[in-house]
This record gives structure tokens, C-alpha cells and sequence, in this order.
């Protein structure tokens, strides 16, 4: 049951990171090959990676570098009826900050997800609260409002499914989701 | 109702999204089925015997309709078929001394005649222990319209023998969801009220939540996120026709009818916080009703039109609130049992809500007494939640949890059983019971 989540878990962040694969017209074609190097990036070496991109017509430009690398972590987890961001989500959300200051024209969407305790509607509301304390704690870090768009599921789109605490605990979060 | 510019204007709009939003009016799957979950105490037996001039176990078979829509009330328990020792098709025919064998009360018999192109059904109810005839009635069918004559045979059953007017012949719309998360398919689904003749009227990839019947029990609203962010539509079932009534940045939300029909009562945000307004469907006049930085939602109409019930956590946790329509605003708590008071859902005659309530740790469906604030629980599952009172008040429609899916289940507003109505395949949810079409 665990594994079954945490293999959830493992392909959501995958299919995200593929959702939100940057689409730059300087891309060109995007063989299958600027995709794998899209994702083999995330393993962190920056600077590898941009040097082997260098010499190949493929290569990621810095910004597309920065997000490939924030896109590692960009859902923050929930308390049950909460919207605090949890000390260990503090980093992550710094990360993203940096990321919006020094792209201004990069564009977030946070997406703010319940789990499927309680009424729909209440739930969209709590939605939109987490959805919210994330963007206050962006614009308090230097990010632009215009930067910023904000959706609540509520309890509408489950990461996982599964009516047992681990199912919530992955339920209840706020996605990021970016777009250049 | 005079056309402003302003209807008239919209009507252009909606039938220019009814144009290009082709709506499917296919015969949809995720058939619900009724499954006695629960032995009813106190269930008057009665034997409805198949009626002359079809075949049994047809799907217009419709003894079997008007018996199961009996059983789904809760107050009845039909005789067995097998049991039958006869199949009498009129009243002259019944031999009570053998239905009191059987320990039925009280049976219906009928037939299906030709009436020149079309048909008529003729049913008669008697009482087995005196012999007298309580009800006689020739109604005009055809083929297509035998599920829904039955429907009828089963309403007019239904208040000869209760004194209440039966719901059988409404529907119920539900959202069902079928797929993995995140790749969902989300439909709105119009049936008859025990679950057959599903009809889907909205499909999307993005969630559909919360459908409200008008108080005609024309037209649906609710709320779509087909453009990636919420708004609410309008969708006039006998066209498809549907329009857009609000799509304002933030949350477009929670939809409520006034009695009037002209007015919805719905869920907006500015910076994230959760307010009620009234929107006027003619003038778009929007009206601000709550500004608390808590969370608003949910509202609900009272039967006067004066004030809404709705959901907020000012206290610090979601508890329900009246707030009066008129300057001064003041909300009053309603709820003070348990720590989570949710979606309130007024009954048809106004005298009492149905709520989603936090129960020994369960969430759970409650109907409080407006009069003596007395809140029952009718519901004993963990996640029940989206309660929804037929309009004849007996039953509640809600949604439940089975077997980690989505179902829904009726419970009778006294509490005295519960029954569900699971789907053959997909999650539903979100169940919302039509008023009744024509004033009684």
C-alpha cells in the first residue's frame, strides 16, 4: 500500500515535470532528446549538464535549467484543516521565490488541494486558503503579483486515491505549477 | 417576466455556448442500482402482482418499477414474485383470503391495454384485510412512457396510503467521475429518481461540482472548471442550453436558487477570501451578502427568500449561520452540536436543514430542527456528505463511501433507515434531488 503510494507520487512528479516541460520557441523541433535531458537534469548537476548542452544545438537555457531543478519539489503538504506552511516546506518555497524574482516573466499557477474529508464547497475554501498562504509567502519574498495566478480543487482532483491518512496526507497540498 | 436588454442579451450568449457546446444527450453508463443495505422495521407488506398485458421482467415491467420505488421509500416491504400464488390483473380478481395468507396488507394489480395508437394502464390498490378499494385509476401511456406511468402508480400508492404526495416520478442529478486521478473524466448526470434512464448533459476532463435544481426543476446550475478555472453555469435541461453567469477571477462557487428562481445565491473570492453574494439572473445585478475574512460557502435559501443559511469557520471551525437579506446583515449561529456543521440543505416545507456534521469522528448526515435546534443524526458512515431532501421531505439523497468509491444513499428524514444506490462503475457523488415540476 505504501509503495503503491509512493510509485503514485514518484509518477505524478514525473508526469507534472513532463506537463510543464518548458515550450520555448527557441526549442526548435524538441527531439526525444530535449525531453531526456529535460529530465535526466533533475539529477542536479547543473553544470555538467550545461556543458554537455553546450556543445549539442539541444541545450537548456538557464532559466530552463533553474526550473528543471525547482519542478524537483514543487508540491508543498498540508496539516489536516490547515494552510500553514510546514518549516520543512520553507526552503521549497524560497526556491520558487528566487526563481519568479530572478525571471520576471515566468509565470506560477498554485493549485490548492484538500483531502475528501467534509462538504465539497468547504473544501474548495480551504483549497484557496493554502492556494493563498503560499502566495502571500511568495510576494512577501519579492515575487510580482501579475506573476501569480491561484485555483482550489477543493477535495475535486486527488493526487492519490485511497481513504486512509497516507492517501490524505498526499491530498492535501498546494501545487506549483510554472510556466515561462 | 419582461425581457430587458439585459436577458435578452444573454439569451443571445447562451445560445451561441449551446451552439458550439454540443451537450451529449446519449444514453449514459454508470446505471445506479438500489441495494437494501438494511432491513426496515416496521415496513408495511404489500404485494404489487405483474400487471396483465406484459411481459414480466421486461424493463417497462412495471410492477417491478412501482415495488421498487415502494421498497425505496423505506414504509414498504413488497411480497416476492415467487410468493405469488396468483396473478390477478383487477380487483374483481383478487382473492383477498390468499394475499392474507401472505401476510400483505395491502396490493395493487393492473394492466396494459391498447388505447387506440397508444396505450393505458389501469391499477387498482385494495386493502387485504377489510376488502375495500382505496384507489382506481386509468392512465394514458405509450411504450416509451410506461417507466414513468409506473413512476406515477407508485406516487399516487404512495399518498393513498401515507398522506404524504410521493417523489418518484422526480429525478436527481450527480456528478460521477470515472478514471485515475489526475487523468478523471467528470459528467453531470440527470436520472429518474430510482437511478434508471441516466442521461449525461455535461462531460469535461476539469471537475464539475455542485448542481442546484431551479425551483421550476428546469434548469441546473453548477459549477464547471472546463476553462481551468471555476465558474458557474445555467443549463436548461429540455435544450442543453446552458450559459456562463459567472466567471469573476477567483472562485465562482456553491450556486443556490432563491424560491423565486431569480436569483442564485453563490461563493465569490477577492485575494483568496470566500464571501456570499446574490447575483440577479436578469439585471447580473451582484449584491454582496457576507465580508468575514473567514471562509463563506454553501449558501442555502431560506423558504421566505428573506435570509440564507450558509457555512463559515468565523468561529474557527465550519459551523452554519443565517444571515437576514436586509441592511443590517447580522449573521446568527445556527449550529452549536459538534464541532463541524456543513452544507445546509433546507427541507421543502423549510422547518428543518439537512447538514453535513462531524459524529464521533465520522462525518455525517444530520437534520436539525430549526424550531428546537435539536440536530438527529441519520447517517452512521464515516464521509457522508452533500445531503439533498426530496420534495415531498421523507427522504434525504446524500453521498457516501463504499468499498473506496464514491455512491449515493437515501436515508428517511426520521432517521428510521438508510439505503444505497451504488453505481456499477465510476464514483458518484454530489447528488441533488429535483424539486417537483408541477405545484401542488
Amino acid at each position: 500500500m505504501k509503495l503503491m503510494h509512493v510509485l503514485a507520487v514518484a509518477i505524478l512528479s514525473l508526469t507534472l515535470a513532463a506537463c510543464s516541460k518548458p515550450t520555448k520557441p527557441d526549442g526548435t523541433t524538441a527531439p526525444p532528446a530535449d525531453s531526456g535531458a529535460a529530465s535526466s537534469g533533475l539529477g542536479g548537476e547543473g553544470a555538467a549538464g550545461a556543458g554537455a548542452g553546450a556543445s549539442t544545438s539541444t541545450a537548456l537555457t538557464p532559466q530552463q535549467q533553474a526550473l528543471a531543478a525547482i519542478q524537483q519539489k514543487n508540491v508543498i503538504y498540508f496539516d489536516f484543516d490547515s494552510s500553514e506552511i510546514r518549516s520543512e516546506f520553507v526552503p521549497v518555497v524560497a526556491e520558487h521565490a528566487q526563481y519568479l524574482v530572478k525571471y520576471p516573466t515566468a509565470r506560477v499557477r498554485l493549485e490548492g488541494h484538500t483531502d475528501e474529508r467534509g462538504s465539497r464547497e468547504y473544501n474548495i475554501g480551504l483549497g484557496e486558503r493554502r492556494a493563498q498562504t503560499v502566495r502571500r509567502a511568495l510576494l512577501a519574498q519579492g515575487v510580482a503579483d501579475s506573476q501569480i495566478t491561484t485555483v482550489s480543487y477543493g477535495e475535486e482532483r486527488p493526487a492519490v486515491e485511497g481513504s486512509d491518512e497516507a492517501a490524505f496526507a498526499q491530498n492535501r497540498r498546494v501545487e506549483l505549477v510554472h510556466a515561462q | 417576466m419582461q425581457p430587458t436588454l439585459a436577458t435578452l442579451k444573454s439569451r443571445a450568449v447562451a445560445a451561441l455556448i449551446a451552439l458550439v457546446f454540443l451537450l451529449v444527450a446519449a444514453p449514459g453508463h454508470a446505471q445506479l442500482r438500489l441495494d437494501i443495505t438494511q432491513g426496515v422495521r416496521d415496513a408495511v407488506p404489500i404485494a404489487v402482482v405483474p400487471f396483465g398485458g406484459q411481459a414480466e421482467g421486461g424493463a417497462n415491467d412495471i410492477a417491478a418499477v412501482v415495488a421498487n420505488d415502494l421498497r425505496m421509500s423505506g414504509r414498504f416491504a413488497p411480497l416476492e414474485r415467487r410468493d405469488m400464488v396468483s396473478r390477478p390483473t383487477s380487483g374483481a380478481e383478487i382473492r383477498v383470503e390468499d394475499w392474507r395468507l401472505l401476510k400483505s396488507d395491502f396490493i395493487v394489480v393492473g394492466r396494459v391495454e391498447p388505447d387506440g395508437d397508444r396505450l393505458a394502464v389501469t391499477f387498482e390498490l385494495h386493502n387485504v384485510r377489510t376488502g375495500a378499494s382505496l384507489l382506481a385509476q386509468r392512465l394514458p401511456s405509450t411504450e416509451k412512457g410506461l417507466r414513468a406511468t409506473a413512476h406515477r402508480i407508485a406516487d399516487l400508492v404512495f399518498e393513498r396510503l401515507t398522506g404524504i404526495p410521493g417523489a418518484f416520478s422526480t429525478r436527481i442529478a450527480y456528478v460521477a467521475v470515472d478514471g485515475k486521478p489526475p487523468a478523471q473524466r467528470y459528467r453531470l448526470i440527470v436520472a429518474d429518481a430510482d437511478g434508471f434512464s441516466p442521461r449525461t448533459v455535461l462531460e469535461s476532463r476539469e471537475p464539475i461540482m455542485s448542481p442546484a435544481w431551479s425551483p421550476d426543476g428546469q434548469k441546473l446550475a453548477y459549477v464547471s472548471f472546463e476553462s481551468k478555472v471555476s465558474a458557474v453555469y445555467v443549463q436548461q435541461l429540455a435544450t442543453g442550453q446552458r450559459s456562463r453567469v459567472s466567471a469573476r477571477a477567483g472562485i465562482n462557487g456553491a450556486p443556490a436558487w432563491s424560491p423565486d428562481g431569480r436569483k442564485l445565491a453563490l461563493t465569490l473570492s477577492r485575494d483568496g477570501n470566500l464571501d456570499i453574494y446574490t447575483l440577479d439572473l436578469a439585471t447580473q445585478t451582484l449584491t454582496r451578502v457576507t465580508s468575514d475574512e473567514a471562509i463563506d460557502t454553501e449558501a442555502e435559501w431560506s423558504k421566505d427568500g428573506q435570509s440564507l443559511y450558509f457555512t463559515s469557520d468565523r468561529a474557527g471551525n465550519a459551523q452554519v449561520y443565517q444571515v437576514r437579506l436586509d441592511e443590517a446583515r447580522r449573521a446568527e449561529r445556527v449550529t452549536f452540536t459538534n464541532g463541524y456543521n456543513a452544507r445546509p440543505r433546507s427541507s421543502p416545507d423549510g422547518k428543518q436543514l439537512a447538514l453535513v456534521t462531524l459524529d464521533r469522528g465520522g462525518y455525517r448526515i444530520g437534520v436539525m430542527d430549526l424550531a428546537s435546534r435539536n440536530l438527529r443524526v441519520l447517517t452512521n458512515a464515516r464521509q457522508d456528505e452533500s445531503p439533498s431532501f426530496a420534495p415531498n421531505g421523507a427522504l434525504v439523497i446524500y453521498a457516501t463511501r463504499e468499498g473506496g468509491r464514491g455512491a449515493l444513499a437515501f436515508a428517511s428524514s426520521d432517521g428510521a433507515f438508510q439505503q444505497r444506490l451504488s453505481s456499477d462503475q465510476g464514483d458518484v457523488r454530489d447528488p441533488a434531488w429535483q424539486p417537483f415540476t408541477t405545484p401542488r
